[in-house]
């Protein structure tokens, strides 16, 4: 398969949040501003290169020779939680206010859905050591994407009124509603 | 209790170790059915898409480029192959299909075994409606292609992409069977292997 | 669904009965807590996925809430995140074993969402927030009501889904044939679109009746 392909699916296609529903949780929670998007979008970006990398070596040289497949979740969660400590610590000690921006949502990342199934993905899908890493790579831009799009869109209807009942995660959810449909224009474009 | 780091290592390295063991003790527990369920299911596609037969083609099956055929006899004759084929061309990936064929090659039935794709649309290829337009037909004859394509396959409304790699799991399944198992010579060697499995009970 | 809403909340000692009910509506996990969402929007598809989703995922809440509250004097506080997510990952895997043995086909529909219930942040928020403090049997209730509520609000979803975008309910089909259902429901777009406007039901329902 090559590398266009994956990076097309991965960043537009297949988009992480907005056709495969993984990051809800940061997409609803942290996309109340465009700065703190991105910061959250290279925070994961930066987690996940990392970790499909070491995922792939522990599940090739480890997980398959000794049979032990079903230690994967675990495994694979320890290598993420791992990961997301020492980019805590990086962005703690090199850009204090990205790091009181992002607030619980760094150590977050853990369970962030994304980070974990991104590694699962790259594992189902049969890559080699650099797809996985270039398919994690482009993961992470669409997911970047996506959280910039929503916390513009919403930094917007801040100024606008509508229902109450609709303040907050609902009004979210429907932008997320408008720009899943958006990105379904896409689907079909790589054969 | 107290974090010092003695009590750190020892708590998380006795915690793991025995959450480890007890995983692997479920593991044992499971594999046993885990291997069954998944047997069940190829008998039970294998059984839905060829005609009455008396050996056991899980038995005899064999790996071809990445395919899986399973021959069928009824009496020692010959009366079908199924072949578990794939596709990558699918709108959410790769999905598996499993095919019968007669012995001159007509198609008996088509079943769907995995898939992802969407509910609703691409989904619905296991639909009879439009699985079922796929059976007696031979590729001989009967172009396999959807009709926006020239061809005689009416495709699934709006899921033409499925419907196009649909026809693309059967195409290969039916090259790869035409070469390997209906020309004369391997078609013989088919019967002696089968003729030899016949102790084989099927269920 | 109304019923219990209705239902004038007791404020005494916290019975092991509220333990249970709490789960289930005032904190429910997925419209008041807000926590693992993620399943929420990807197998809301059909009833059934909706269903099983919710109850693996109380299956696992009630095990590593045992488990947790259990081992919870030998967990020392620096490490205790590591080996909450060390005993959830187990639970979950025993789960997934599970699964793939007895129900097959429903293990096969839910796919990677059966191994990411390991970082559905609701069972290491109620990890956090309950069984680290409680005993073994309200730990045991908190992750059964937390289960019930995450599995009554999936199977709520799916259901509205399911009749608006395939036309059936249960894959029993409901409206009759030749009519088209609104299939942007089944879709990506469908499920932001359900969950939001039934969150914004919730939240008139809530400030209506002040719970």
């Amino acid at each position: 398969m090559d590398y266009i392909k994956i990076i097309i699916l991965a960043i537009i296609v297949n988009n992480i949040i907005l056709s495969q529903f993984l990051g809800i949780c940061s997409f609803l929670g942290v996309t109340g501003k465009v700065s703190t998007a991105i910061g959250m979008g290279a925070a994961v970006t930066f987690v996940i290169s990392m970790g499909n990398a070491i995922t792939h070596l522990i599940q090739t040289y480890i997980l398959i020779p000794y049979h032990i497949e079903f230690l994967q979740t675990i495994t694979f969660i320890f290598v993420v939680a791992f990961l997301v400590q020492i980019v805590e610590i990086i962005v703690k000690k090199s850009v204090p206010t990205l790091y009181q921006a992002l607030g619980i949502y760094l150590p977050l990342i853990t369970t962030n859905c994304a980070t974990l199934a991104v590694a699962l993905l790259a594992v189902q899908n049969h890559y080699n050591l650099v797809q996985s890493v270039v398919y994690a790579i482009a993961i992470g831009i669409g997911y970047t994407l996506a959280m910039v799009l929503m916390a513009g869109i919403r930094e917007q209807m801040e100024i606008n009124g509508y229902p109450k009942g609709m303040r907050g995660f609902p009004m979210t959810l429907v932008i997320g509603s408008l720009l899943a449909m958006a990105f379904m224009g896409f689907s079909g474009l790589v054969k | 209790m107290e974090s010092t780091l003695k009590n750190m290592i020892l708590s998380l390295s006795l915690i793991s170790m025995a959450m480890a063991a007890g995983l692997g003790y479920v593991y044992v527990l499971t594999k046993g059915p885990i291997e069954e369920a998944d047997k069940a299911k190829e008998v039970s596609a294998v059984t839905e898409v060829l005609p009455h037969f008396d050996n056991d083609p899980i038995k005899q099956k064999k790996e071809i480029e990445g395919l899986t055929f399973y021959p069928a006899t009824n009496g020692g004759q010959l009366v079908g192959c199924a072949v578990k084929t794939y596709t990558t061309k699918g709108f959410s990936g790769r999905f598996d299909l499993m095919v019968g064929f007669k012995p001159d090659g007509t198609i008996h039935k088509v079943v769907v075994l995995e898939q992802k794709e969407t509910p609703g649309l691409g989904a619905k290829m296991n639909d009879p409606k439009f699985r079922d337009q796929f059976m007696g037909k031979n590729l001989a004859t009967y172009k396999l292609k959807v009709k926006k394509d020239g061809g005689d396959v009416d495709a699934i409304s709006a899921a033409t992409i499925s419907s196009r790699a649909f026809c693309d799991g059967i195409q290969k399944a039916y090259d790869l069977y035409m070469k390997n198992f209906v020309k004369s010579n391997s078609m013989a060697s088919v019967k002696a292997d089968s003729t030899a499995g016949k102790g084989g009970k099927h269920e | 669904m109304l019923k219990p809403i209705l239902r004038p909340g007791k404020e005494e000692s916290m019975s092991n009965l509220k333990h249970f009910t709490n789960g289930i509506i005032k904190e429910n996990p997925t419209f008041v807590l807000v926590l693992g969402t993620c399943p929420v929007l990807a197998i809301t598809t059909t009833g059934f996925n909706g269903f099983g989703m919710g109850m693996a995922t109380a299956m696992v809440l009630v095990l590593s809430n045992i488990f947790i509250s259990i081992l919870k004097n030998y967990i020392p506080d620096k490490v205790r995140i590591a080996v909450f997510i060390t005993i959830i990952a187990t639970c979950v895997s025993v789960v997934e074993l599970v699964m793939k043995a007895f129900t097959p086909d429903l293990y096969k529909a839910l796919g990677i969402f059966i191994p990411l219930i390991v970082v559905n942040c609701l069972v290491l928020g109620r990890a956090e927030a309950f069984a680290q403090k409680k005993g073994v049997f309200a730990s045991a209730l908190d992750g059964l009501g937390m289960g019930i509520g995450f599995t009554i609000s999936l199977t709520l979803i799916s259901i509205v889904r399911e009749i608006l975008g395939n036309g059936s309910f249960f894959t029993i089909p409901i409206i009759p044939a030749g009519a088209h259902p609104m299939l942007l429901f089944i879709l990506p777009p469908g499920a932001f679109l359900t969950f939001g406007l039934l969150f914004a039901v919730m939240n008139a329902l809530k400030r209506k009746f002040k719970i």
